[in-house]
Order: structure tokens, then sequence, then C-alpha cells
């Protein structure tokens, strides 16, 4: 069954036609690339997603039902930048998700509760391999660590979805091939259904069980919207063979 | 090479950073051993040797009317009333401010509400403030509050909105409420904005005492500074001034210690 469903979606600014009837559905434990040139409304579509902004028509479905009107918590996101929060560590930043479910009221957690929910932040650093750095403060990380920490950050919520917004553009390409392997790993493991908007096409078919072209028809024409105009199945066999390098 | 890349070193620094002051203390000097060698009895630029005779006094010799060390208890009288007007400031500042700058509908009710409130020319206030409170701790508390309290509100409700959106988009995905989000992801950061805004309002916040002081109050360092100008004590109000400036630059130093030990990621945060 599909976990998400857009159907006839229009997304229109002020007479500009950003989206253009869009249907698509995603199913549960899949890995969506998104690309398309810039500007052409990947960025829209994924915001849609996470209920930060709302379409001009049409509608999408989340597990059968109206997506919520506000982001929740089964729809984790990363961006590309100011992912994680800047005033807590390493650790602290991996542990709130688990404060804040666990403690309703302060959405802080003292004394010995803590130290089992501790152990459960270390397990998730450890697996992104931050487990070193569980004191620094985000200023102090690399770009990639970052973006590390914001996977960690965005995973232990336990999502049902994660939605990507190019997480790894801002990445020099070592990093990237590092951090590639991570997610692939990640994805595997959790059997998570993931959004992934990016412009490098390599990226969306080495990570992606599903490649989304959007593209708008004619570029300086307002009146006409980006459509899907590809929607390609990665085979799982080309898959693992890449994701191994 | 071009002037904007030549950098002074560290000794050089230093010097040029004291340059300015060693100037004016002997350009005041020179001057005052002139008018002194002209007459006597200048009272208008003071030697250093009758200032210190007069602080001696003021400092270390009880004053026959009160019983009372004047310059300690002017310094107390004016520090406990600056602190308790920036702390309530700061308060009601840091819960508006959070709040407006987090809450859509109190931004709608309150922004334009604060920013006339802003326009208010707080000495204007001053003589209402007497007539309803009196003269006394209240109104000069009052004044320091209305006078840095808008500004610092309106600081604060920039300072949320500077956010990044992706930020409390993350926290929301993350399952925080309203509240939570308050908590653990809004105050944390705004505690250190707070202190900065402190900073800049320490220099109307001695304004408004000062101003307060003179016209009404029985002590304090501006009341003294006033008071003696009328038997133009000038070995008196510059020594005052003097101290005031310091005891200014010393809270301004305090405040920023502070800020780099409680909010150690600040400095890195703000750089990135
Ligand atoms: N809030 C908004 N108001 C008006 N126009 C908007 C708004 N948000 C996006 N747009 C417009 O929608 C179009 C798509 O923007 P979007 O950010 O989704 O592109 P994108 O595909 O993510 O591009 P990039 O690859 O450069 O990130 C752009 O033309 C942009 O100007
Ligand atoms: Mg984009």
């Amino acid at each position: 069954m599909s976990l998400i469903q857009i159907k006839d979606l229009w997304q229109i600014y002020n007479d500009r036609v950003v989206l253009e009837n869009l249907n698509l559905s995603i199913v549960e434990k899949s890995f969506v690339s998104i690309v398309g040139p810039s500007g052409c409304g990947k960025t829209t579509l994924l915001r849609m997603l996470m209920s930060e902004v709302f379409c001009t028509r049409g509608s999408i479905l989340f597990d059968g039902t109206n997506l919520p009107k506000e982001p929740t918590r089964e729809r984790g996101v990363v961006f590309q930048r100011y992912s994680v929060f800047p005033h807590l560590s390493v650790l602290d930043n991996v542990l709130l998700p688990i404060e804040l479910r666990s403690c309703r009221i302060l959405g802080k957690i003292l004394g010995s509760r803590r130290y089992n929910m501790k152990e459960e932040a270390r397990t998730m650093l450890d697996h992104v391999g931050l487990l070193r750095a569980a004191t620094l403060y985000p200023a102090q990380l690399s770009g990639g660590m970052q973006q590390r920490l914001a996977l960690a950050q965005a995973l232990i919520a336990k999502p049902r979805v994660l939605l990507l917004d190019e997480p790894f553009s801002a990445l020099d390409p070592g990093t990237r091939a590092d951090i590639h392997v991570l997610t692939n790993r990640l994805w595997e493991e959790t059997k998570m259904t993931v959004v992934m908007v990016t412009h490098d096409i390599s990226e969306a078919f080495r990570l992606g069980t599903r490649v989304i072209v959007l593209e708008r028809p004619l570029a300086d024409d307002p009146t006409k919207g980006a459509r899907i105009t590809h929607d390609i199945p990665v085979h799982p066999r080309t898959k693992t063979k890449t994701g191994a390098i | 090479m071009r002037l904007i890349n030549l950098h002074p070193g560290k000794r050089g620094s230093k010097i040029l950073a004291i340059l300015p002051f060693v100037l004016l203390f002997a350009a005041y000097l020179a001057a005052s051993a002139a008018r002194h060698e002209a007459n006597p009895d200048d009272k208008l630029l003071p030697t250093l040797s009758q200032m210190a005779i007069a602080m001696r006094r003021m400092a270390f010799t009880q004053d026959m009317a009160t019983g009372q060390f004047l310059l300690w208890s002017d310094t107390a009288a004016s520090i406990t009333r600056l602190i308790e007007g920036l702390s309530i400031s700061a308060l009601i500042s840091f819960v508006v401010g959070i709040s407006v700058g987090m809450v859509p509908y109190l931004k709608k009710l309150l922004v334009p509400f604060v920013a006339a409130f802003s326009m208010v020319p707080p000495l204007a206030v001053l003589p209402i403030l007497f007539i309803i409170a009196g003269i006394g701790e209240i109104s000069k508390v009052t004044l320091i509050v209305i006078g840095t309290a808008p500004f610092m509100m309106r600081d604060l409700i920039l300072r949320v909105e500077e956010i990044p959106a992706a930020q409390i988009i993350k926290a929301q995905t993350l399952g925080g409420s309203s509240w939570q989000i308050a908590l653990r992801i809004v105050v944390p950061q705004m505690l250190p904005r707070l202190i900065d805004a402190l900073r800049l309002s320490l220099g109307p916040a001695w304004l408004y005492l000062i101003s307060a002081e003179a016209i009404a109050a029985q002590d304090g360092l501006g009341y003294r500074i006033f008071l003696v100008r009328r038997y133009f004590a000038m070995n008196i109000i510059i020594p005052y001034v003097i101290w005031i400036t310091l005891l200014a630059f010393l809270f301004d130093i305090a405040l920023r210690l502070i800020q780099s030990y409680a909010f150690p990621w600040f400095a890195g945060a703000k750089s990135q």
C-alpha cells in the first residue's frame, strides 16, 4: 500500500504555476529520489510533504488520511543546512527527540531515566560514527559530520518517512561518497521510506529505488508548471552493486 | 602594502589602545596646571591632589548629616536602582519578546503597540511617574524600565525571528510542542542574546538613572553630582564621572564574561 499519495496537486505562486497537476504515490519502504533543474519546484514539493507550505489545489494523503496541517513526528527532515541545533552538544542533539517524547512538560529528562536514554543516543551516534565527537557543539563539526548528526537526530525520532532536501550537496565528493554508504546502510537497516531531493543524478540513482524527474515543459512560460517527465525504477541488482562501492 | 592590510603587533595594539587615554590625561594635567598658574583658586580644572583630597573625604569620612560614607552609600543606592530596573526590564522583555516572536497571534496584537510605545520619550513620562508613584524608589526604577524595556523587547522579537525557519520545522518533526520548542530551542538560544541586549541597554539605563536622581533623590551618584554642582565642586564631579564610567565598564565586562562562560556554543554559532 502506498504511504504517500499525491493527487492532482497544483502549486501556484502569484500567477506563476510551479507544480502542475502532479500525481504520485510512494510505497512504503521505498527510496524515492527527485531530480530536476533548479527552480522547478522540488523543494516546494518537499515542503508540502512536511506541511510547511500548502498546495493551491489537489490533495496529499498520508497513510490513507489527509496530511496533517502542521509538521509531525511521522515525517522527519534533513535540510541542506541549519538542520541541527547550535546550542546543543552532539549528544544532546540526538538526545533531544527522546526527551521531547518522554517529557511533555519540560522536554528534558533528569536523573536515572536519562542514563538509559543516553545509552540509546550513544548507540545511534556510534552508528553514524560520531561517538567520539559527542561533547562537541555543531559549530565545531565539519559539514559532513553535521549532516551525519542531522541524520542521526532525524532517525532516532523513528519517523515513518524521511524527507531530505539536498542533504549532501554542500559536501565535498569524498565526504559525500562516505555518507552515501552510511545512508544506504541506515536505510537498509531501518527500512524507512525516504524521499530525497537532489541535483546530483548519480546520487539519485545510487541511493534511490526510484528516480522521479520533475521538469517544466517551457522554462519561461509561467502558465505551464513542472510535471513528472520520467519515473524510473532502479533495479535492486544495480543498486547493491553501486551501493557496495 | 595597503592601509587596510597593515596590522599592529601585539605590543603595538596595547600601546595604541592606551594612547588616547594617556593623551587625554596629559592634556588635562597641562590645562589644569596652566589655569592654576594663572589663578591658584581656580575651581574649573582641579589638580589631581585636590581631587584626591575631595574623594578621600567622600569615601573615608563619615558625613556629618547622615553618618554615612557618601561615595559608598551613593554607589550602593545607584547600583541597586540600576540592577533592579534592568532586571525587571530584562525579565519582562524576555518573556514578552519570546512569546511575541513565536506566536503569530501575539505578534499581530503587540508588535505595533510596542513600536508605538517605544517612541514615548521616557523622560517626558517622568513627571507622570512622580505624580502617580511619588518621588521614591519606584519611580526611578520604573523610569529605567520604561527607558530600556521597549528596545530590549523589539530586539528579542527580531532575534527570535532570526532563528532559521528550518530549525523550528525540524523541532516540530522531532515531536516538539509549542511549549517544548520554546523551552528547549528558543529560550536557550535567546539567553546569550538577552545579554547582548542588556549590554546595549546599559548606557540608556545609566542615563535614565542619573536623570531621575538629578531631579528627585536623597542619595545616588547622579544626585551627588547635581548637588555639588551648586558649589562648582569640580573636584568631586570629575572623579564621580570617572567612577560612574568605570562602573558601567565593569558591568559590561561582567556581562561579556557571563556570556562566554555560560554559553560556550554562542561564539561559534554566531560566526557560522
Ligand atoms: N514562497 C514563495 N513565494 C513565491 N514563489 C515561490 C515561493 N517558494 C518558491 N517559489 C518559487 O517556486 C519555484 C520553485 O522553487 P523551489 O525552491 O521549489 O525550486 P527547487 O526545485 O527546489 O530549486 P533548487 O534546485 O534551486 O533548490 C521558484 O520559481 C521559486 O521562485
Ligand atoms: Mg531546492
